[in-house]
Formats: structure tokens, sequence, C-alpha cells
């Protein structure tokens, strides 16, 4: 029988907090619901395993940073850098988050139904069969996807205008796919756009229609429209700004 | 509201202070002396510098009244100077041809107090307003200065006040010295600002260009001038003010209507030196209002609430939520996108 936890987080400090959160992990716990969390950071950090974490409140920074495979819930909205150097597992925003997210990003999911702010997906990684995914469904903000390695960023823009310029800046692998049309001038030098062809449309497809479960959306308008795709220009974007050869 | 809200919301971000440093600022604190320019200052000690100080004031206005600012003692906090506060009246004859001679008359006198080494230091200077802030080391020794301690050794929950802005320090330099946090205040202006401006050195040289003088050696200190000198003695609209301070790239620019970037290039062209670079969320207040804005490349975080007729700005969500729990809406604006909240006539 699933074993479920449940921790009241108001007016308590993270160290406890997390403390507690990891207790409950070593004690066999597969779901954890942890209450009235008001700003608490490091919720998730470093844990291990597939337990259920439900964060009910504001997450603070650096939620599920270097996890490796429990899912965290969180009904509110969340702080800086969700999923920051992430390893594996799987991050459910219900509502907004912060500056920074997926912050270096190296495997796993993180989902946020709302709009992200600036520099999202920063230097997101792959290696292998390590590739991190970021999905955003409302807006995404300047410098999305800034110095990406890897992984896959997929921004819906569900509610409204699509904020983000300076796209891929510095961007030298991984792919930006973006919903709608993307104007050119949205672009970071190094960064350049591409039709999404059927293979790429086939592959996001399980994301999409993933996302769109976790959050009661229908996925299938999702699937079939058009997208923009946007990908490193070259493998090394600053080979002339930095270095003479 | 009182201070106490305003602390409890401090305290939510102890994570991004050092406890070497923190200050509040409330307006509409002194309605029995509504009228007076009220200036908070910090005496080394008080038995040597006040006298001199009193002469000073009463060679250019009226001291209506002066008294110690009432304080408790905290365990945590090592107190090394004398808050004092004066409600003064300046003489508005001894500034002929000044549009606004008592502001500048209050702007020369905390320059020239600030400037010499008399043991005083004038923290704040405008009407029913009053800045209280404290710094301390910490380590073998040191005297730490949490939010928490700096709010209760002033006793700022008996404070009623209709805009509060707080600051929570991380200090990196000098944190011993009192005058050194944020809020920093010039009459109708404070400041609080998040971050570090790389461009101090142009803009504080600029600014002394008019008269002022930075002593404190801090960014948000040349903040509250420069907001002063754009809005005050330029006549800028807050908004344009901002604008200066934080303008649009040049790439922006290039993209805007034909009239809107004739006006952003004259705004550059005419403010490149009080221009700020760097990570920066600043919240500035005066009598009429409350601002906020970050710097144009988005380097520091800041969160927009609002509830009924109430405006929140802060770092981080759950400061707000901590003050207003029911919150009705929650927003992140853009860089450089000013947030103006008015004060209802």
């Amino acid at each position: 029988m699933a074993k479920q936890v449940t921790i009241d987080a108001k007016g308590v400090h993270y160290t406890p907090l997390n403390q507690q959160i990891r207790k409950a992990i070593e004690d066999g716990a597969d779901e954890i619901v942890v209450d009235n969390v008001l700003g608490q950071r490091f919720i998730g950090d470093g844990l291990r395993g597939n337990a259920t974490i439900r964060v009910n409140g504001v997450a603070g920074g650096d939620l599920a940073m270097f996890m490796s495979g429990p899912t965290v819930i969180v009904s509110g909205n969340a702080e800086h850098a969700p999923g920051n150097t992430m390893d594996s597992g799987k991050v459910v925003i219900h509502g907004s988050a912060g500056d920074a997210v997926a912050h270096s990003m190296r495997g796993g999911k993180v989902f946020v139904r709302g709009d992200i702010g600036y520099r999202g997906g920063i230097h997101m990684k792959q290696y292998e069969t390590q590739r991190p995914i970021l999905v955003v469904g409302g807006s995404a903000q300047t410098f999305l996807g800034e110095y990406m390695a890897g992984g896959l960023l997929l921004v819906l823009g569900l509610d409204g205008v699509m904020k983000a310029r300076e796209i891929g800046s510095g961007i030298h692998g991984g792919e930006i796919v973006i919903r709608g049309d993307v104007d050119e001038a949205c672009l970071a030098a190094g960064a350049k756009k591409l039709p999404l062809t059927d293979e790429d449309r086939a592959r996001i497809a399980p994301v999409i229609r993933e996302f769109a479960a976790d959050f009661g959306l229908d996925p299938e308008p999702l699937v079939n429209a058009d997208y923009t795709r946007i990908v490193p220009a070259s493998a090394r974007p600053f080979a002339g700004k930095y270095t003479w050869e | 509201m009182d201070g106490s809200g305003i602390r409890e919301a401090l305290s939510m971000m102890n994570e991004r202070g050092s406890g070497e440093g923190a200050g509040y600022v409330a307006y509409g604190i002194y309605p029995d002396y509504r009228d007076c320019y009220a200036l908070h200052v910090f005496f080394d000690k008080a038995c040597e510098s006040k006298a001199v100080i009193d002469a000073t004031l009463e060679q250019w206005g009226t001291i209506e009244h002066d008294e110690a600012i009432p304080t408790c003692d905290q365990p945590n906090l090592r107190v090394n100077c004398t808050p004092w506060r004066y409600f003064f009246k300046p003489d508005a004859s001894l500034a002929p041809g000044s549009a606004s001679p008592e502001k500048d008359i209050v702007t020369n006198l905390v320059m020239q107090i600030n400037a010499s080494a008399n043991g005083a230091e004038v923290v704040s200077s405008g009407k029913n307003v009053g800045v209280f802030k404290a710094g301390g080391s910490r380590g073998p020794g040191g005297s730490g200065g949490w939010p928490e301690d700096v709010a209760d050794y002033y006793r700022i929950q008996d404070y009623e006040g209709y805009i509060w802005l707080a600051h929570n320090r991380y200090a990196t330099n000098r944190p011993e010295l009192w005058e050194r946090p944020d809020p920093f205040n010039l009459h109708d202006w404070s400041v609080v600002e998040n971050g570090k401006t790389t461009t101090y050195g142009a803009n504080r040289r600029y600014v002394e260009s008019f008269g002022y003088n930075c002593s404190t050696g801090t960014d948000s200190e040349v903040i509250a001038y420069l907001i002063d000198l754009l809005v005050r003695k330029h006549g800028l609209d807050i908004s344009l003010a901002i604008r200066a301070l934080a303008p649009p790239y040049w790439e922006e620019i290039d993209r805007m209507p034909e009239a809107e970037q004739n006006l952003n290039r004259a705004l550059r062209f005419a403010y490149g030196s009080a221009t700020m670079n760097g990570p920066f969320t600043v919240v500035a207040a005066n009598p009429d209002m409350m601002v906020g804005f970050t710097d144009r490349g988005k380097l520091r975080p800041m969160v927009v609430g609002e509830c009924g007729d109430r405006l929140y700005i802060a770092s981080e969500e759950a400061a707000i939520r901590a003050m207003e729990s029911g919150v009705e809406s929650i927003a992140r604006p853009a860089a450089g996108e000013p947030v103006i909240g008015r004060v209802a006539p």
C-alpha cells in the first residue's frame, strides 16, 4: 500500500523542512504532501528514488535542484531556478515561475503551466540518453535558451503574446520549439529558425500529450499546431568573438 | 499600516541578507510635524556633535522640536551611534531664485553635514518620513543586524505609515557603519536596491557635477540623488526618469515607431552618464508614489502583487504573501518596465 506523509510547512525554515522530507523518503514514503509552503527554498534538492512530493503553496528558489528521480508537483507558483541542474525525475508547476527556470538542467522534465521569467532553460545540456525537457504553457521571457547546450525547450504560448526576445543567445546545442511563428528579430545572433518537420512533430508529440494530460488540456490541437524550431547556427557561436585562430 | 507587517515580510527573505544590516523607511509617520522636514541623524557622540548640528540648522531655519529617536536595545545589535531626529523648518527666503527653496536648503544641509567629519550623518530628511536602519558585522566580536533586530531596536511596529520600504542587507563593505545599509533618502525620495550598479563611478561623477555629494560610497545613495535630480530639478516625469536610468537597448529603440525612437535616443544622449548598468532592482518612493524597476538585462528578480488599493513590490512572492495572504494578483514585470503605484488623493 502506498505510504503517504503530510508535513505542515507553516513557519518552518527550509532546513528543518527539507530534513523532514528527506526523512520521510528514507522511511519509505511514496507520497509526501507539504502544506502551507511559503517560499521555502531547496525543496526536493538532491533527492533520489521515485516518490511524489506535492508542494501546496509557493515553492522557494532552486526547487528540485540536483534531483534524481522523484516527481515534484507544485500547486502554486515557484521562484527562481526550479529544476536547477536536475538529473532526472519531473517537476510540474501549476502556476508560473521566476527567472532561470531549468538552469543547467541535465535530465528529466520541468513542466510549467503558466509563464516563466527571463533566461528560461539557460545552459540546459544533454549527454547520450540524458536529454532534459522544459515545457512552458504560457510565455517565456527574453534570453530564452541562453547558452543552451542540449535538450528540448518547448513554449506553447497558450495565454497570448510570446514575450521572449534574444532567443537562443549563445545556443550551441539542443532545440527550442515555439508554437506559432517567431519573428526573425526575436532571435539572438547564433540562433536560426527551421521549419518543424514531420519527424520533429512525431518526436515532440508525446511530450505535448504528457503536458496536456498533467494540466487537463486537450492535446490534439496542440499536437497539430504550427511550430517554429530554433537551433544553433553553429556549434561554436562565439568562435570569432573570444578566440582568434 | 504599522511596521510589523513589513518586518515579517523582510524576515521571509533572510536568505538574501547576511545579518549585517537592514533598514526601513516609512511615509506618514509624523502627522504632528507634517510641515517640518524630519531629519534623522546618527551622532557618533551626541554630546560632542549635536551643538554643531544645532547651530548649522538654526543658521538656515528653525528647529521646531528635536529628540532622541526612541529605541530598545537588542541583544544582537551593537549600538555605535545615537539616532536623533529634528523637526526642521528651513527659511525659504535664504534661497532666493530657487524653484524649490526649502528642498534646496535641506539638500545642501544634508550634503554639507554628511561631507564633513563632524560625527553626524543625516540618514533621512523628508517631511513626514523617516529612515530607520542599522548595520553590524558578524563573526567573532560582531554585532549582527538582521531585519528583526533592527525593527525591534527602533520599535517600528509603533509607527503608522502609508508607504513602507525595507531592505535586507548582504554587506559587501564596512558592515559596521550604520549609515551604509539601504534605504537611502533625500527629502521626498527614498530608495532601496537589490543589486549593484557597475556604473557607480560614472553615475556618481555625473550627479556630483550637479552639487550632490556622495559620502557613503553606496550605489543606492547615488540612485536617490539621481532621481531627485531628474524629477525635481529637471522636471522629468517619473516614468521618463526611469527610462533615462534603465533605458532600452539601442536595438530595441531601432524597432520603435519614429516618434518614440526620437524620444528614446534623445533621452539616451542626454542622460548617458546617468544610465545604470549591472544587476539591480530598485524600489523608490516619495510622498505621492512608490515605483519599482529592474535593470534592462533583468539580472535581479522583481515580483509585484496587488490587493485592493494596496501595491506590493518584492524580490520574492513569499514576502508579499507574508503581508497579504489573500493577494489578488501576482506579476513579474519586464526588464526596465516601471511599476508605479500612486497614492490616492
